[in-house]
């Protein structure tokens, strides 16, 4: 376990973290965003803002996918779940998302045949076990999870499996950092870049970024220490009036990214003009959807579905925080209202999400934090 | 579902060319790793496997590490296990 330590050593967070504060200008303000929610575990679990100068401030992006699913669409998903002749099937993380009229928990509770799974490959099993049911497979994610959809349709394909079908609902993340880039509410001196996304589509597709916009992003790993150093690294550009596309995950993420992935993606799905974000609103070629060549396999063409836009709850504040505007405990429902066991909204439902990673680590070093001022 | 769990390959199933069997943390089930580009998967190679598919590979330095990061995340990881247990990919 010796690399593990590597990544985790005190001394060495302790090293990173002055050289973070030499690196810093004390007159100015710095703006970071992680856009990864497994970023955000990590920042929060190990208190990682404390190891930071108070000029450095890391905000949280829209990185989550089961945090970004507008509530129109799982009504769709349930619309579609709730017909007698299919089997909606999803992963875990959906079930609790609520929709404008509710979640697959409670449409299943209502008799619904929705069944959580692992992988779309055990959606398709279930397709060969029921040839008299419609097996649906609620698609999410982004580019980590949609070579995976693909695949199975390529599969479903090569079977001539004609019950199985995906609600497609991929979206992709460099529309969401390019509508953030664009907002006027936020300005960002920097990006963390995600670490298991970039493994698919690799480094390049973020030089606009450091082109256009002029910020740095460094594409980082899943550690306490590779976090510290992304930072440093972001800080140093800085510093040196630089902004390029920076790989701290090379041990893992490929600069090319996985070409065989993104062709499978490119096979079997399409952007889409435009596709709605919760809280974030409508985004154009943000997504992705079935190609014709496959139109087989695609729920939206074989179920008629409402299709509507459901607005929000008023109370929720989830567009703000997927911004990186608001930090969670800034929501008026954090932790009252809006809790992982009762989310009203999206970022509460998936551990990935910043307040439900807030809610379970945050009082944690909040309540650290007392007590170690207290003596 | 965005995790990416480290498992080490434990044999190619010979008659599915793009399915191995796969040691997750002591559980073992069948995944996909026609998604992996460089040279050819071998049984003791580690793998990061989204959602039932392995997107790349990885020394074991990194799976070890990419393992204690995934135990201190919790209920998030138990989950994930938990829908690997049930998973019967073929
Ligand atoms: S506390 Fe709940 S409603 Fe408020 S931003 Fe977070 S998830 Fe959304």
């Amino acid at each position: 376990m010796r690399f593990v330590d590597e990544y985790r050593d005190a001394d060495r967070a302790r090293a990173l973290a002055a050289a973070i504060a030499r690196l810093c200008d004390p007159g100015r303000e710095y703006k970071f965003m992680e856009v990864c929610g497994g970023h955000t575990h990590t920042i929060y679990k190990h208190g990682l803002a404390d190891h930071l100068p108070e000029n450095v401030t890391l905000v949280h992006g829209p990185g989550c996918p089961v945090c970004v699913i507008p509530m129109g669409r799982v009504d769709d998903a349930i619309h579609i779940a709730e017909r007698d002749d299919v089997i909606m099937t999803s992963f875990g993380d959906m079930m609790r998302v609520p929709g404008g009229r509710g979640s697959f928990f409670d449409s299943k509770a209502h008799g619904a045949d929705i069944r959580m799974v692992y992988s779309p490959l055990d959606a398709l099993k279930i397709a060969r076990q029921n040839p008299d049911k419609k097996v649906v497979f609620l698609a999410i994610g982004f580019e980590t999870t949609a070579p995976s959809t693909a695949m199975t349709m390529l599969r479903a394909k090569a079977e001539g499996l004609g019950n199985f079908s995906v609600f497609c609902n991929h979206v992709t993340i460099i529309p969401a950092i390019k509508a953030i880039l664009d907002s006027p509410d936020l300005r960002l001196d920097g990006f963390i870049g995600p670490g298991h996304v970039s493994t698919v589509i690799g480094c390049r597709p973020y030089e606009f970024i450091a082109r256009e916009y002029g910020k740095p992003l460094v594409v980082a790993g899943f550690e306490p220490l590779d976090i510290l150093r992304s930072i440093h690294l972001l800080l140093t550009q800085l510093a040196e009036g630089r902004s390029e596309v920076e790989n701290q995950y090379g041990r893992v993420v490929p600069w090319e990214g996985n070409p065989r992935a993104l062709r499978v993606i490119a096979e079997t799905m399409e952007p889409r003009p435009y596709f709605e974000w919760r809280g974030l609103g409508f985004i154009s070629h943000s997504a992705l959807r079935v190609r014709d060549a496959y139109a087989g396999f695609d729920a939206e063409r074989i179920f008629d579905i409402p299709g509507g836009r459901v607005a929000d709850p008023k109370a929720c504040q989830c567009g703000e925080v997927l911004k990186g505007v608001l930090k969670p405990w800034e929501c008026k429902v954090f932790g009252t209202a809006c809790t992982p066991e009762t989310p009203i909204g999206t970022c509460m439902v998936s551990s990935e999400g910043a307040c439900a990673a807030y809610y379970n680590f945050g009082r944690f070093t909040r309540d650290r934090v007392r007590e170690a001022t207290r003596d | 579902m965005c995790l990416g769990i480290p498992g080490e390959i434990v044999e190619i199933l010979p008659d599915q060319p793009d399915l191995a069997k796969v040691d997750v943390s002591g559980v073992r089930r069948a995944i996909n790793i026609g998604l992996i580009t460089d040279d050819e998967p071998r049984p003791g190679d580690w793998i990061l496997i989204h959602v039932g598919f392995a997107l790349s590979k990885i020394d074991e330095a990194e799976a070890k590490a990419t393992l204690d990061f995934l135990e201190g995340v919790g209920q998030a990881y138990a989950d994930e296990m938990e829908a690997l247990r049930e998973s019967g990919i073929e």
